[in-house]
C-alpha cells in the first residue's frame, strides 16, 4: 500500500506534474492548515457514479441487444426522436480540496449518502476519481468491517497472517506484534481455534486489533467503531488516540457527533459530496446540527428531522440507566394530513435484528412540525450501540395497505452505556442486561453451603 | 521501525489514470507476501474438514484417466501412438487439470473476493495469479502419479523431458490468458459463471486429451494449434512419453494464440481493474 505505478518518489517531480496537469485552475482555495507538513492533499477530487451501471451486475443480454439495438437509436436520434431516458448520474463527490497536515485527528461527518465512504474509498485506493487528484505522504491502513478476510475455517492465528497481509504488513512485522495483537484482543485461549467458532463480538475485535497495530502513517476508520460493547469501543478509541499522538494523521467518519467531538481537533462535513464546512470541530458540528434541526440539510425522506433523549435515564443520545423510564422524542415535519396512520419505533442491533419494537396507531397529525415522545419503561440492554427505526405511514399501516410516509434509521446510534452487569465474557453474555445473583442450599438438607464446600476442600 | 518521518514517507497521487494499457508488474512483485498468504489460505483452506485432504489433487485426474481408459481406449479403441492409453490420456489430464483448474479459478476469484475488493486496496492481478500459484501446487502433486505410472509401464523420457518447463508455463500462460477475460467479464456479466463450467467440458474435447493429433487431417493441424491447449498437451506427450506430435508450426501458432490471449487478457483485466470496486 506504500507503493504503486503512480509513485513520484520525488516530491520535485509530484509539483512539476500537478502544475502541468491541474485538472481543476478553478477550484476554491484546499482548506487547509497553515502547517508546511501534509498528509493529505486533494485538489477537484470528483466521484461520479453512473446509476445505469451500478446495478447490482448486467446480463450480456443486455450488452448484446444494446449493441444489436445502437445503430436504430443512431438513426432515430439523428432525425431528431427522443433517445432512451438520459442515464442516472450521480455525483458521489464534487470539487472536494483539503489538506490535512501530519499528525491531525480530523472527523467527516455528513447525513447518508453526501459523499463521506466514497472519498475514504478513493483516498484508501479502493477506487479511482472521476477527476481530480490527492497527494498521499505515506503508508495508508484502513480499519475494516468486521471479519473483512477473515476465512471461517482458518484459526485465528492464521488469519492474524493472512489479514496483516490484506492490510499491507509484512509477515516479519505480523510476528513481532503478534502477541499484543492477540493480547489486545483478548482471544488468547481460542487463538488456534478456527474463527467459525468465535462469537461475532471477539471476531470484530481480532480484526480491529489487527488493523490498530498496523501503525500507517495515515489511518482511515468508517463507522468500524460503531459496532461491539462500551468497554471495548473505549479500548479502541484509546488506540486511535494513541495513533494520533504517535504523530500519526487519523480520518474518521462517524454519526457519533460526541466521538468526533472527542478525538478530531477539526471536521470536514460533506454534504451532497461537496465541502459544506471544514474547521475547528466544534463550530462544524454547532453548523451541522444546526442545519440538521433547520431542516437545511436535505434528507433523503423530508419527514423526520432528528431524534433525541429525554428524562433522568439518558439524553442526547445516551442512554446511561437502562432500568428506569425514558423517553425517545422524534421532531417529524409533515408535508400532509396524516389521519388514522400507524407510527412504528425499534431498536435494532448491529445486525439489524429487531430486539423491540412498538407500534402506535391509529394516529393523526395535522400537517406541520410535531414532536412523537415514545415512553420507554425500561430497556435492559447490554451496553452497546442500537439503532433505532422509525415509520411513519398514513391510512393504516404496512400490513393494511397503509402509505408508508416514511421510514427512517436514527441518526446517530442510540448508545448504551449503562454497567453491564451479565456474564464478564462477551460470548456469554447475551443480549438483555439484567442482574442475577447466586444462592445455593443443599438438598441433603441442612448443611449449609458454606459448610458444604468447606467439607469438600477437608 | 515505522516511525518513519513524514518527509521521508513515500508519495502517492490518487488521480484517474489511462484507460488503455498494462497492469503494474512491479506493484504486483511489491504485494507477493499478500499473492504468498492468499495462496497459502486457499491450500489450506480447500481440503479442511475433507478426509482425504491433499489426494484430492491426484483423485481427479486419475479417475478421469480410468474412465478416459476405459470408454475410449478399451471400448471405442481410439490410438494412443502405441503407447499405453492410461498412460498416454493421463499425461494429457495433468496439463488439462491445471488449464481447466485455473480457468475456474481465476475467472471467479475477482467476484469471490468482493469484500476485499470494496474494502483494502491491492493490485487485483494478484486474485488470478494466485489461482494459477494453487493450480501448480496441484499439478505437482498429481504430477507425482505420473512419474510412478511411467516407471510401472517402463517409459523413460528422452532429453526432450527439460523442454517441460516450456509446455508447463505455456499451459499456465494459456489459463492465465482465458482466466484474465473471464474474470473481468465476470464483474460485469455474471453470465460467465453459468459459461465457464460448459466452455471447459467443450474445450476438453476440443483438445487432444482423449485422442492424438494424429486424427485431425494434417492439412488442419495448423488451425487446430489454435486452440493453444494443442501445443500444450501435445508438447507434454513429446516431452515424456517422445511422441511425434508436436510440430514446429503447431506449437508456434498455438504460442502465438497464448501470447495474444495474455497481452489482451491483460490490457482487458486493467481497463475494468479500475472500475471492479464500483461494480462488484
Amino acid at each position: 500500500m506504500r507503493t504503486s505505478s503512480e509513485i513520484d518518489v520525488a516530491s520535485a517531480a509530484g509539483r512539476a506534474e500537478q502544475a502541468a496537469g491541474a485538472t481543476h485552475p478553478t477550484a476554491p482555495r484546499p482548506h487547509g492548515p497553515a502547517s508546511a507538513s501534509l498528509a493529505v492533499r486533494a485538489e477537484g477530487l470528483a466521484k461520479r457514479y453512473d446509476l445505469g451501471r451500478i446495478e447490482p451486475y448486467g446480463a450480456l443480454r443486455d450488452s448484446i441487444a444494446r449493441a444489436v439495438r445502437a445503430p436504430v437509436a443512431l438513426i432515430r436520434r439523428t432525425r431528431g426522436a427522443p433517445s432512451d431516458a438520459p442515464a442516472r448520474v450521480v455525483w458521489a463527490l464534487r470539487d472536494v480540496s483539503f489538506e490535512i497536515g501530519h499528525g491531525e485527528v480530523v472527523g467527516v461527518i455528513g447525513r447518508n449518502g453526501s459523499g463521506k465512504s466514497t472519498l475514504l474509498k478513493i483516498l484508501s485506493r479502493v477506487t479511482e476519481p472521476t477527476s481530480g487528484r490527492a497527494e498521499i505522504r505515506g503508508r495508508v491502513g484502513s480499519l475494516l468491517e468486521v471479519g473483512t478476510g477473515f476465512h471461517p475455517e482458518l484459526t485465528g492465528r492464521e488469519n492474524v497472517f493472512v489479514n496483516g497481509a490484506m492490510l499491507g504488513m509484512k509477515r516479519r512485522e505480523i510476528r513481532r506484534k503478534f502477541d499484543e495483537i492477540v493480547a489486545f484482543a483478548g482471544v488468547e485461549p481460542f487463538i488456534d481455534t478456527p474463527v467459525k467458532h468465535y462469537s461475532s463480538g471477539m471476531q470484530m475485535r481480532l480484526a480491529f486489533a489487527v488493523a490498530a497495530h498496523l501503525e500507517p502513517d495515515i489511518l482511515l476508520v468508517d463507522e468500524v467503531l460503531a459496532v461491539g460493547d462500551l468497554e471495548f469501543q473505549r479500548r479502541c478509541l484509546g488506540k486511535m488516540q494513541d495513533v494520533s499522538r504517535a504523530g500519526r494523521t487519523v480520518l474518521l467518519v462517524s454519526h457519533q457527533l460526541g466521538q468526533i467531538r472527542r478525538l478530531c481537533a477539526r471536521t470536514m462535513w460533506l454534504d451532497g459530496g461537496r465541502i459544506r464546512r471544514f474547521g475547528p470541530t466544534g463550530d462544524a458540528i454547532r453548523e451541522y446540527e444546526a442545519a440538521t434541526i433547520a431542516g437545511d440539510d436535505p434528507a433523503p425522506g423530508q419527514c423526520f428531522v432528528r431524534w433525541e433523549l429525554l428524562g433522568s435515564a439518558g439524553s442526547g443520545h445516551t442512554l446511561t440507566d437502562s432500568r428506569r423510564p425514558f423517553t425517545i422524542r422524534a421532531h417529524v415535519r409533515l408535508a400532509q394530513d396524516i389521519s388514522m396512520g400507524h407510527f412504528g419505533v425499534g431498536v435494532l442491533d448491529e445486525d439489524d435484528r429487531v430486539l423491540a419494537g412498538w407500534a402506535f396507531e391509529p394516529i393523526s397529525l395535522p400537517c406541520g412540525r410535531h414532536a412523537l415522545d415514545t415512553i420507554v419503561e425500561a430497556l435492559p440492554l447490554r451496553p452497546k450501540n442500537y439503532r433505532l427505526s422509525f415509520a411513519l405511514f398514513d391510512r393504516g399501516n404496512n400490513l393494511t395497505g397503509g402509505r408508508l410516509v416514511e421510514k427512517w434509521i436514527g441518526v446517530p446510534h442510540l448508545t448504551l452505556d449503562a454497567p453491564p452487569v451479565g456474564h464478564p465474557q462477551d460470548e456469554w453474555a447475551g443480549v438483555l442486561n439484567v442482574a442475577a445473583r447466586l444462592e445455593t442450599s443443599s438438598a441433603d438438607g441442612g448443611v449449609g453451603p458454606r459448610l458444604a464446600a468447606a467439607a469438600r476442600s477437608a | 521501525m515505522r516511525s518513519r518521518s513524514a518527509e521521508s514517507a513515500a508519495l502517492h497521487v490518487v488521480r484517474p489514470t489511462a484507460a488503455w494499457g498494462l497492469p503494474s508488474f512491479r506493484e504486483v512483485w511489491q504485494f507477493r507476501e499478500l499473492a504468498y498468504c492468499l495462496v497459502w489460505r486457499e491450500i489450506k483452506v480447500r481440503y479442511k474438514q475433507t478426509a482425504l485432504g491433499a489426494a484430492w489433487a491426484v483423485v481427479q485426474p486419475f479417475f478421469t484417466m480410468v474412465v478416459f481408459s476405459t470408454f475410449f481406449g478399451r471400448l471405442g479403441r481410439l490410438p494412443s501412438e502405441n503407447l499405453p492409453y492410461p498412460l498416454f490420456a493421463y499425461c494429457a489430464l495433468l496439463p488439462w487439470q491445471l488449464f481447466a483448474f485455473v480457468v475456474a479459478e481465476a475467472s471467479s476469484s475477482v467476484v469471490a473476493n468482493q469484500r476485499l475488493i470494496t474494502k483494502v486496496y491491492f493490485p487485483r492481478l494478484i486474485l488470478p495469479i494466485v489461482a494459477v500459484a494453487v493450480g501448480v501446487v496441484d499439478f505437482g502433486i498429481a504430477f507425482a502419479i505420473l512419474v510412478l505410472m511411467m516407471g510401472y509401464y517402463g517409459v523413460s523420457p528422452s532429453l526432450a523431458m527439460w523442454t517441460l518447463p516450456v509446455w508447463l508455463l505455456l499451459a499456465v500462460a494459456a489459463a492465465l490468458g482465458a482466466g484474465l477475460w473471464l474474470a473481468a467479464l465476470n464483474v460485469r456479466y455474471r453470465d460467465v459463471r453459468y459459461t465457464v463450467p460448459l466452455l471447459i467440458q467443450l474445450w476438453l474435447f476440443a483438445s487432444p486429451v482423449a485422442y492424438p493429433i494424429a486424427i485431425v487431417p494434417p492439412s488442419w493441424r495448423t488451425l487446430y494449434a489454435l486452440n493453444p491447449m494443442v501445443g500444450v498437451i501435445e508438447g507434454f506427450r513429446w516431452a515424456l512419453l517422445g511422441t511425434r506430435g508436436v510440430s514446429l508450426p503447431v506449437a508456434a501458432v498455438s504460442a502465438a494464440a497464448v501470447a495474444a490471449a495474455v497481452v489482451g487478457g491483460l490490457v482487458y483485466f486493467r481497463r475494468t481493474e479500475r472500475v471492479f470496486a464500483d461494480l462488484v
